[in-house]
């Protein structure tokens, strides 16, 4: 079942993307040959299908596939040995590190931000707030100082890193109430927000535009400024882990992911350079 | 019978046979990957149980409860507006508007679904939201009435084609008995027309229910019981377009087999009890 995916996956990779080759950063592929096997987190796939896409491009003798799993399966695939890169949304705890002897690289940020309509009063809340919200308690505007009308919540499904990203770390994991609303992507979310004058939601900082408004947090603005100083909490990093110290295709492929080009990718694709 | 012929039958024949074994071959694919959930004997559980997957909970009873209201809602719609379009269309109706009529709907049929959603989003859910139901504007009702819209093109070529296929004596004798054109539409036109009726009905219902994109951008998708029309409310169909993205292993892709399973039984239940109605009311 999952190589049917992997294959799926790398089959849409070749279609899909477009071609975004920068030569010099590519070189260190020449006369490589191989096959570089990536799995774990989902939020991970836009650059990695892109990065994946220049390298085959470039030099047609390396295959690399790309498979979802979450970032649990990209840990412990890539501690097994089953995979050469594992992704991960999270942190590896220093028990997985320390089991599997894993090294960790990260390689972009992901900034999760609240918006509401611009039309909306009520641009700053605070954490707890913005907890009762979430959690059903709080229903109305009126209640955080907006006007007399019920919140109308906006969340995603389960398999979203960026849910998972506001749940820890904006709600602290309280169950969103299970009256709200659920939409498919970043992009829905901005959508369905942008239309709706009394809903909340949230996007990964790089979806923000003039359609949305970024609601300041504890008196922080979510910016890719504030997340990059780590003012802005909300954020996490994108890791890719190897078995002990990346080597041959892997460490070529993270070193890409980390040069200018590989970085060029990361902020088309909406999350932070660490670069 | 010449090679000719017997070519043309066995091609016939495979067409049919292929298409007869594919319905079948894939509730079977179906029942396979959803087995394991079937002998653990979850099945049944996840059938009246929430979904709550932070709390082990994978139950799709909300999005049974969903769906079913959903294409009801829409059937219950969209079923008198097709019928009297069509009656007025074939008996009402002076020959041009008749023909100018046909040719809209079939032409409604063939505009895409996402058509019918993103007007929905940008134009019936606001209003839904400002002037109606209040909430966010994503609810049941709604993605009913956007469905009641979609099927019924669908219906109403139906129960056309029913209605035209009326012997045309009758309907003389009808307006020689000083009929009004209702009286020919209960007593001779819907008893005539009844099994095209029947197909029509089961064909839009079969549509409503089979729906994703529709319920996926106008229901709202909560997954709370809903317990209003106005309520936000996911089906099983956008259920398993939401989850499909999640971890392959997980409990929460394995239980949408189950939708698939439940999804694939309703629509036959469904067909079923119609088509069995109207044999009875045909004898």
């Amino acid at each position: 079942m999952r190589n049917f995916f992997a294959t799926l996956t790398v089959l849409c990779a070749i279609m899909i993307s477009g071609a975004a080759v920068h030569a010099a950063d590519l070189d260190a592929f020449t006369g490589q040959s191989g096959t570089l096997k990536i799995a774990g987190g989902t939020a991970h796939i836009p650059v990695m299908k892109d990065a994946a896409q220049a390298i085959m491009e470039m030099n047609s003798e390396i295959r690399i596939t790309i498979a979802g799993g979450g970032s649990g399966v990209g840990i412990k695939q890539a501690g097994e040995g089953l995979i050469d890169i594992g992704n991960s949304g999270r942190e590896a705890t220093s028990q997985e590190l320390e089991t599997y002897g894993l090294t960790m690289i990260r390689w972009a940020i992901d900034g999760v931000s609240v918006v509401v309509n611009p039309k909306n009063s009520v641009q700053a809340l605070s954490s707890v707030q913005l907890r009762d919200i979430f959690a059903g308690r709080l229903t109305n505007w009126q209640e955080v100082g907006g006007e007399d009308r019920p919140i109308n919540l906006y969340t995603r499904d389960e398999a979203s890193g960026t849910r998972n990203v506001f749940w820890t770390k904006a709600i602290g994991k309280e169950a969103i109430d299970t009256k709200a609303n659920v939409v498919v992507s970043n992009g829905a979310m901005k959508t369905a927000v942008a239309n709706d004058p009394y809903a909340i939601g949230y996007v990964s900082v790089g979806h923000i535009d003039e359609t949305v408004a970024a609601v300041t947090l504890d008196g922080v603005t979510p910016s890719i400024a504030t997340v990059k100083s780590g003012d802005y909490k909300v954020a996490r990093g994108l890791f890719s882990l190897t078995k002990g110290e990346p080597q041959g295709l892997a460490k070529l492929f993270i070193d890409y992911l980390l040069s200018p080009s590989g970085q060029a990718i990361v902020a088309a694709k909406g999350f932070i350079p660490v670069k | 019978m010449s090679r000719e012929d017997l070519l043309q039958k066995t091609i016939l024949l495979c067409a049919t046979v292929g298409s007869g074994t594919l319905v079948v071959g894939i509730f079977l694919l179906m029942l396979h990957l959803g087995w394991p959930l079937l002998i653990s004997g979850q099945f049944f559980s996840l059938l009246l149980q929430e979904w709550r997957p932070a709390d082990n909970l994978y139950g799709i009873y909300p999005m049974l409860l969903g769906s079913t209201v959903i294409s009801l809602l829409a059937l219950l719609i969209g079923l008198p507006i097709s019928l009297g379009t069509a009656f007025a269309t074939t008996v009402v109706a002076p020959p041009w508007l008749r023909s100018a009529s046909l040719a809209l709907i079939r032409y409604m049929a063939g505009i895409p679904t996402v058509v019918y959603g993103f007007v929905a989003v940008f134009f019936l859910v606001p209003f839904m939201r400002e002037q109606i139901t209040g909430g966010s504007g994503l609810n049941i009702l709604s993605a009913a009435l956007v469905l009641a819209i979609l099927i019924a093109p669908t219906m109403v070529i139906f129960f056309v084609n029913g209605l035209s296929g009326v012997a045309k004596t009758y309907s003389l004798a009808v307006d020689a008995l000083g009929g009004t054109p209702v009286q020919k539409l209960l007593y001779l036109l819907l008893p005539q027309a009844w099994p095209a009726l029947t197909a029509g009905t089961v064909m839009g219902l079969g549509r409503a229910m089979g729906d994703t994109l529709i319920s996926l951008m106008v229901a709202g998708n909560s997954i709370a019981v809903p317990g209003a029309v106005t309520d936000s409310a996911r089906t099983l169909t956008a259920h398993i377009a939401l989850v499909i993205a999640a971890d392959f292993a997980g409990m929460e892709f394995m239980s949408i087999f189950s939708c698939g399973i439940v999804l694939y039984l309703f629509t036959v239940l469904f067909v079923s009890v119609i088509r069995l109605t109207s044999k009875t009311r045909n004898d």
